[in-house]
């Protein structure tokens, strides 16, 4: 049965690799569709004929597109990530520490929000049915339906407009100690927690739901176990797979909701850096960020099917 | 007939007070968004107020934004694109998604394999970024956004058609009807489509609610709705520079956006089970 496993896992990653090729694939050419000619648009007043001619030879802008998108995946694979259309900076410089702030910021997020929406979505199931469990509920579905930037403009409203306790805006390149750190982490980091907690709870939710619903839940109830127990030591171990797998999934949702984040608190990370760039229509840059955006999330599905998998003792 | 005619009366008595509230908050918007010219006490683009910022008066209802233009008048506006677009693109992506979804289901083979792994493969771009993509590529303006979130919904429609139509697909009227000889369009329109449209229906609401966030995400970047025109993400932006001072013209068109998702959520969580559910 072990091989059945490696089986599905290698299975798995194989399908996300040719997923990564499709989606790298739809990046370059939505990105390629660009009308114009990005030569000129870059020389711009400059664009005599042979000034775009020579630039468009340097940049192969004259080959087809598939060998561009070889030569640009190629570059990906060796770890040549191009140049910077805007400021000629190769795009590994611009991106480096950018990439880590994005990173730390992620971080602290799983770890402040995975206990808390981990405690609160068992405690609502355990809990099933009571005002505490209905008042999570709603608030979780309110979180899940609202755009993040309003999760963020209310928090700004509410921390440092009424209660004046935080700064509005946030530079993570201006901290010098402790204190600073918290202050400039304290919002995004809260914003995001809040999107990211609000699907984790009802997902852990719904794990520990149904395994209390199995009979050997109900059995275990019979036999005398405490409530504690039957949780604990019956339900939990085997929810464990699903929640592993909510968690993961649950972590994908930073990305959506880092963009907002970055941009609203002017937090100097990747996502920010990519918004900028978008509105300068730097493409390598663009095509940069999307690929580890993608990369990123599809890392954590592909964790997450990987764990379900693994989990399922009928594989075992 | 007297079957389906049982259910649709059913359909208007089974909804519960937290759907009407739902239903009627959604009607209220729609309404609002076709109707928007002509109660709009001011002209959208026109400075009325000395003030910016300006507070909830009873002049101005919403407050003034940060030109001191009507907000009450913008948010009506607004509604027209926040609302318009995004049901143009949820129409959309569901009708593409619907359609390929039945045809794989009945053709199988290797149009449904290949179909699938594409679809689940453009299903693994986050949405947001697909949308600063395509922005970034082609530049912003109402058609290109229709379509840009249309081809991000789609393969979630798909999906979710797919796995009913595949379900019905085993029925023995549908093996009854390809005895005979009916072709592919015949299977899905008359055998299939009819028996999971309910479930179908309450998807495309949900995925209303995703497409709205999307679009007031994107606006709110400012690669959504472009000026002069102004969704009610592209308020919130224009009006960020008021945060400080929490007036009304950032705070209202959040909360327009809000009370639209969480209606339509209201009202399709609190549809009739029969509607709802993948078995009807």
């Amino acid at each position: 049965m072990k091989s059945q496993i490696a089986y599905l896992v290698l299975n798995r990653m194989a399908a996300a690799l040719v997923t990564l090729l499709v989606v790298s694939f739809t990046i370059f050419f939505a990105t390629a569709m660009l009308p114009g000619d990005v030569a000129e648009v870059l020389l711009g007043q400059a664009a005599t004929p042979e000034a775009v001619a020579g630039l468009r030879t340097a940049m192969h802008l004259d080959e087809p597109a598939i060998l561009r998108f070889l030569r640009w995946i190629g570059g990906l694979a060796t770890g040549d990530l191009g140049t910077s259309y805007a400021n000629a900076i190769p795009v590994a410089k611009l991106i480096g520490g950018r990439l880590a702030n994005t990173l730390k910021l992620a971080a602290v997020t799983a770890v402040v929000s995975v206990p808390v929406a981990l405690g609160l979505g068992i405690l609502a199931a355990v809990l099933r049915g009571t005002l505490f469990d209905r008042v999570v509920t709603a608030l979780t579905i309110g979180v899940i339906s609202v755009p993040e930037f309003m999760i963020a403009t209310s928090a700004v409203l509410l921390f440092s407009v009424y209660l004046k306790w935080l700064p509005a805006l946030s530079f993570a390149n201006e901290v010098q100690s402790l204190g600073q750190l918290l202050r400039v982490f304290v919002m995004p980091v809260l914003t995001l927690s809040f999107v990211i907690s609000a699907q984790m709870i009802r997902m852990t939710r719904a794990a520990v739901v149904e395994a209390l619903d199995k009979p050997y839940a109900e059995m275990a109830l019979l036999k005398g176990a405490s409530r504690t127990r039957v949780v604990l030591r019956h339900a939990l171990p085997n929810a464990l797979g699903p929640i592993v797998n909510a968690v993961a999934l649950s972590l994908s949702y930073l990305l959506g909701g880092v963009i907002i984040v970055e941009t609203i608190f002017n937090y100097p990370g990747i996502a920010k850096l990519m918004v900028d760039a978008v509105s300068t229509r730097d493409l390598p840059l663009i095509q940069t960020c999307a690929m580890i955006f993608c990369l990123g999330y599809l890392l954590l599905i592909t964790i997450a099917d990987i764990v379900a998998i693994v989990s399922n003792p009928r594989l075992r | 007939m007297a079957a389906t005619l049982r259910s649709r009366l059913r359909l208007g008595y089974a909804l519960n007070p937290v759907g009407v509230v739902g239903f009627c908050i959604v009607a209220f918007w729609a309404v609002m968004a076709l109707a928007a010219p002509l109660i709009a006490p001011h002209p959208v683009g026109e400075i009325v107020d000395f003030d910016y910022f300006g507070p909830m008066t009873r002049e101005f209802w919403l407050g003034t934004d940060y030109l001191g233009r009507d907000m009450l008048s913008r948010i009506l506006m607004g509604a027209r694109y926040t609302v318009g677009i995004s049901l143009a693109a949820v129409a959309l992506a569901c009708f593409t998604g619907v359609t390929l979804g039945m045809t794989a289901a009945v053709t199988g083979g290797w149009f449904d394999t290949v179909l699938s792994r594409f679809l689940d493969a453009l299903n693994s771009i986050p949405s947001k970024l697909f949308g600063l993509v395509v922005v970034a590529g082609i530049g912003s303006s109402i058609p290109v956004l229709i379509a840009t979130l249309a081809v991000i919904y789609t393969p979630g429609a798909y999906r979710f058609a797919r796995a009913l139509a595949v379900n019905v697909n085993t029925m023995d009227f549908v093996t009854v009807a390809r005895v005979r000889g009916e072709g592919t369009g015949h299977i899905i329109g008359s055998e299939i489509l009819p028996n999971i449209i309910g479930p179908v229906l309450a998807d495309l609401g949900l995925r209303f609610v995703f497409v709205v966030l999307l679009l007031s995400g994107l606006s709110f970047l400012g690669l959504g709705v472009q000026p002069p025109d102004a969704d009610w993400g592209a308020m919130v932006r224009e009006n960020i520079g008021g945060l400080p001072f929490g007036a009304p013209a950032v705070v209202v068109p959040s909360l327009a956006i809000a009370s639209l998702t969480i209606s339509v959520n209201m009202l399709i969580d609190n549809l009739p089970r029969r509607i709802r559910d993948r078995s009807a």
